[in-house]
């Protein structure tokens, strides 16, 4: 040890240009190492899930012959409860659906009547938007779903980035890959590319306007892009949200949608 | 015998006017069979095209299908038993299995259902021997429609997406090697057709199908997993709209038979006017009034056997011609999903023949004896002198 200081301290003497870059060098690969792909991934999930949480949100539809703009509400509890009503345009305005496990209920004020959904239209299109039912209402935890690695590191969008590559580790994931861009500072992703099993790219996304609420760094908006579909996607907007407030449990009834 | 002809006699020497008549009540008669046959042939043309490329001679479905709910397909396969086997490797069962799935043409997603098919198949006529492929990529043929309105082409790639058993999203490049043109709209429309045991791998449903397909109608009795749907079952659909549409003909056949027996009526109360002293002579000669009205009654009745005879004249070849050179169809009927050919051929049948000369005759009967009961009303000497109000 001492004789190991002793030669740190003469290269500091003799080439202390080299020393420093050396230092600056194993300081830079201890910060990239040190934390590991799964405690990025942790911090990540620390800042997008939460036990419950309850967001009013705008949704932008920029389609091939113009866009659609809708606004709602939602409460949300873990992922497999959530209840959202639509509040914008007056079209859609009073139409509200729960989402229990994987079933769905939808209710329309127009006709009065409830339809009960099988799990499959999960996975279409919400209101013809480049995001489905799943991917609007779920707050599944990534690391519970996906192994890590980091590929480098980047900087997009002025901000430094960790590269993650994620593959899934269950069955029931939407996107057998991914690939993210988190943000080194705020463990924030602020680009997301979705893949197939085949490794095809199927949608992209881009969170703007990260914001500190509470205790955690979270993106306001998030733009997705379905790669094959034309337009410019659909930009998800959340103009207010709170987490882990206490919801009252008879929202995630049947009972509520005729509210 | 002496009604029939003096009835026979009175209606050769109006000449024009029987002519006219029996002219109107033919073009009827004719326009009715030429209907009925067009249904009758729309209707046997649909279900042999069905059968041919859809049902064969029966089907087994995996317990959830149900063809008319699309979110029920995701559930809708089942081991394929080994006991089939045999009958698939003799061609007597085509598996067919389906899984959800979509393309994009010009930025716009569609909705399509992928099918898996045996490429040696021959029970169904859909071209399958083209997808006996042993490159890595996967081929694909589609129905002409499908390709027209998505503007494919033979030798395009074409990218389909799915989720797996799981619900992974998966995507891949087809390509299409062969365009197929079907009446079957069922089999062609948002259809892509690729090798069974490929999407089998693609979508972790190993040795599953949705379908069955088979060639004999009386196959063993399924076990639970699959349930036996008969041709009468899978032709149900079709044998709706044409009854639909033969209840829909009534009104036509009402409105063509209305033209021709109106101008009968009308003769029949203009002769009862204008032969009254003919008909005072009959009485005065010595025949009952009910004589008088039967004699009426079967001039009415000669002019629908004149009309048969007219009609077999022109009406016969017309109907040959047609029933052998087709009737063309707009292709929006089968956009519409209806199984319809380009051409419908009618069929006709000697029943309908049949019970189409009867209810020309038995109508044209009972409107030539309503007005005929006035003269059973009338005074002879009235008649006589033409004095009938």
């Amino acid at each position: 040890m001492k004789l190991k200081n002793h030669g740190l301290s003469n290269l500091l003497i003799k080439r202390p240009i080299i020393a420093i870059t050396l230092i600056v060098l194993i300081l830079q690969c201890g910060f990239i190492f040190g934390q590991s792909a799964d405690d990025i991934l942790s911090k990540v999930d620390l800042n997008l899930s939460s036990n419950n949480r309850v967001f009013e949100s705008t949704m932008n539809i920029i389609g091939r012959r113009g866009s659609r703009f809708i606004k709602s509400k939602t409460y949300a509890e873990g992922y497999k409860k959530s209840f959202t009503e639509y509040l914008y345009p007056p079209g859609d305005k009073g139409t509200k659906m729960l989402k229990l496990e994987d079933h769905l209920w939808i209710y329309s004020p127009s006709t009065d009547r409830t339809i009960q959904i099988s799990g499959h239209l999960l996975r279409q299109s919400l209101m013809g938007s480049d995001l489905s039912y799943e991917e609007m209402m779920e707050d599944r935890k990534l690391t519970e779903m996906y192994k890590v690695n980091i590929e480098k590191k980047e900087e997009i969008f002025g901000r430094r980035c960790y590269v993650l590559y994620l593959e899934a580790k269950v069955e029931d994931v939407a996107y057998f890959t991914q690939r993210m861009w988190v943000d080194v500072e705020r463990f924030v992703p602020l680009k997301q590319e979705l893949y197939s099993k085949s490794g095809k790219l199927l949608k992209w996304m881009k969170s703007e306007k990260i914001q500190k609420t509470g205790e955690r760094w979270f993106p306001m908006k998030v733009i997705y892009k379905d790669v094959m579909k034309e337009g410019d996607g659909t930009e998800f907007e959340i103009t207010d949200i709170k987490f882990n407030q206490y919801i009252t449990p008879s929202i995630f009834s049947k009972a509520s949608l005729k509210k | 015998m002496i009604a029939l002809k003096l009835a026979i006699r009175n209606l050769t020497g109006a000449k024009l006017r029987t002519f006219l008549n029996a002219a109107v009540l033919s073009f009827a008669f004719v326009v009715l069979v030429f209907y009925m046959g067009l249904l009758d042939g729309w209707n046997r043309q649909s279900k042999l095209d069905m059968e041919a490329w859809e049902i064969g001679e029966g089907q087994l479905w995996s317990k959830s299908y149900d063809p008319f709910d699309p979110y029920s397909l995701q559930d809708a396969h089942s081991i394929i038993l080994t006991s089939y086997n045999s009958e698939i490797d003799r061609g007597n069962i085509t598996p067919i299995l389906l899984v959800q799935g979509s393309i994009y043409r010009q930025g716009t997603l569609i909705n399509i259902i992928i099918s898996g098919i045996e490429p040696k198949q021959r029970l169904l006529k859909i071209p399958s021997r083209v997808l006996k492929s042993e490159s890595k990529e996967v081929p694909a043929i589609i129905g002409s429609r499908f390709a027209k309105v998505n503007g494919i082409k033979k030798g395009d790639y074409v990218q389909i997406r799915w989720r797996d058993k799981n619900g992974t999203f998966d995507a891949l490049d087809v390509e299409i090697c062969n365009i197929f043109k079907t009446n079957v709209s069922t089999v062609d429309n948002n259809r892509i057709w690729i090798p069974i045991k490929r999407l089998q791998e693609m979508s972790g449903l190993l040795k599953e199908a949705t379908i069955l397909v088979t060639s004999n109608p009386n196959i063993d009795m399924p076990p639970t997993d699959w349930i036996f749907r008969d041709k009468k079952y899978l032709e149900k659909e079709i044998d709706n709209i044409i009854f639909a549409k033969k209840r829909g003909s009534i009104v036509v056949t009402i409105l063509l038979l209305s033209i021709g027996l109106l101008a009968i009526f009308d003769t029949q109360v203009l002769s009862i006017f204008r032969r009254q002293k003919e008909i005072g002579t009959y009485i005065a000669l010595g025949m009952t009034r009910m004589e008088v009205v039967k004699l009426f009654t079967l001039e009415g009745s000669i002019h629908s056997i004149f009309a048969l005879i007219l009609a077999t004249i022109y009406g016969l070849p017309l109907l040959a011609i047609i029933a052998s050179t087709g009737i063309p169809m707009p292709s929006a009927v089968d956009e519409m999903g209806v199984s319809i050919g380009e051409k419908i051929f009618p069929y006709y049948e000697i029943g309908v023949l049949i019970v189409s000369v009867l209810i020309m005759v038995l109508a044209a009967t009972t409107v030539s004896y309503f007005p005929s009961r006035r003269i059973g009303r009338l005074n002879p000497i009235d008649a006589l002198k033409g004095k009938i109000k």
